[in-house]
């Protein structure tokens, strides 16, 4: 099968990274309805099966332009689902214009932690900022 | 009309890619009237609701956006129209909270909120049209320096 374009990532799967025990999830650009329900899903399952536990999901925003009820609502099941797995979700790089919008609009995001970034999120979580994606492999004695 | 009509766009509303497509439009439309940021992020967002609305409640259809020109002052107005079973009761349908659909219920109500001016005409068995309209706001153009 030939696969999607990595450089297109609208319509694919969101790649969902393992940190250590933690999860980071990036959606960047225009995310399909259909794909954000892929999420949830995604995020669950590896939870669920992760042979060490997971601690917390963070969901980096700072590449999403809008939030409507619809991924509002998504964000929201995510952090519920993930709480019965006994893991947290932080959204980490919100756009002010997305917050002040979200106001307006009505929603409000029970059970989610917000951070202004991902190194935010993960100090929030109790992780050290050397479990950023940038660490590199811990040196040999 | 007090507003002349300088160029309307149809775009069809018949699936999830489509929705991306509409935002990506308006957006774009938005940013090239001279829509600030959180304008430009309030106009797309209350549009994504709509849109989602015609192909959810109302089995898909189409937005038309039209540029409108008053004097100096320019907006833009889209139109989302459904050929769908029509909302019985339009109060309810407003009503924060209120859905029929699984989601927040949120959308109606929360688009409202997001713009200057909402009209909606339904009629069951008939569908629905949504329109709203909003103007580029009245504050100095531009102070960061582009053109």
């Amino acid at each position: 099968m030939t696969g999607l374009p990595a450089m297109h990532p609208g319509p694919g799967p969101v790649p969902v990274l393992a940190l250590g025990d933690v999860l980071l999830v990036t959606l960047q650009g225009e995310l399909h309805d259909g794909a954000a329900e892929q999420l949830q899903h995604d995020i669950s399952r590896r939870i669920a099966s992760s042979p060490m536990p997971v601690a917390g999901v963070v969901i980096d925003l700072s590449g999403v332009e809008i939030i409507d009820s619809f991924l509002g609502r998504v964000l929201a099941e995510i952090a519920a689902s993930a709480r019965l797995l006994a893991a947290r979700t932080t959204l980490a790089g919100m756009r002010p214009a997305v917050a002040i919008t979200l106001v307006e609009l009505g929603l409000t995001l029970p059970g989610l932690s917000t951070a202004l970034n991902v190194e935010k999120a993960l100090s929030l979580l109790g992780r050290a900022s050397s479990a950023a994606p940038t660490a590199h492999l811990e040196e040999g004695a | 009309m007090h507003a002349p009509i300088t160029a309307t766009t149809r775009l069809p509303i018949g699936s999830d890619a489509d929705l991306a497509w509409v935002r990506q439009q308006v957006r774009q439309s938005a940013a090239d009237l001279g829509f600030n940021l959180v304008q430009q992020t309030k106009l797309v967002t209350a549009a994504s609701e709509l849109a989602r609305n015609a192909l959810v409640h109302g089995g898909g259809g189409h937005m038309e956006m039209t540029v409108l020109a008053e004097g100096t002052h320019r907006g833009l107005r889209l139109s989302f129209v459904d050929a769908g079973p029509g909302i019985r009761d339009v109060e309810l349908a407003m009503t924060d909270g209120y859905t029929t659909g699984g989601g927040l219920g949120m959308g109606l109500s929360g688009a409202k909120r997001l713009v200057k001016e909402f009209a909606l005409d339904s009629r069951p068995g008939q569908g629905t049209t949504v329109t709203i309209t909003d103007w580029v706001s009245g504050l100095p153009a531009p102070r960061t320096g582009a053109p």
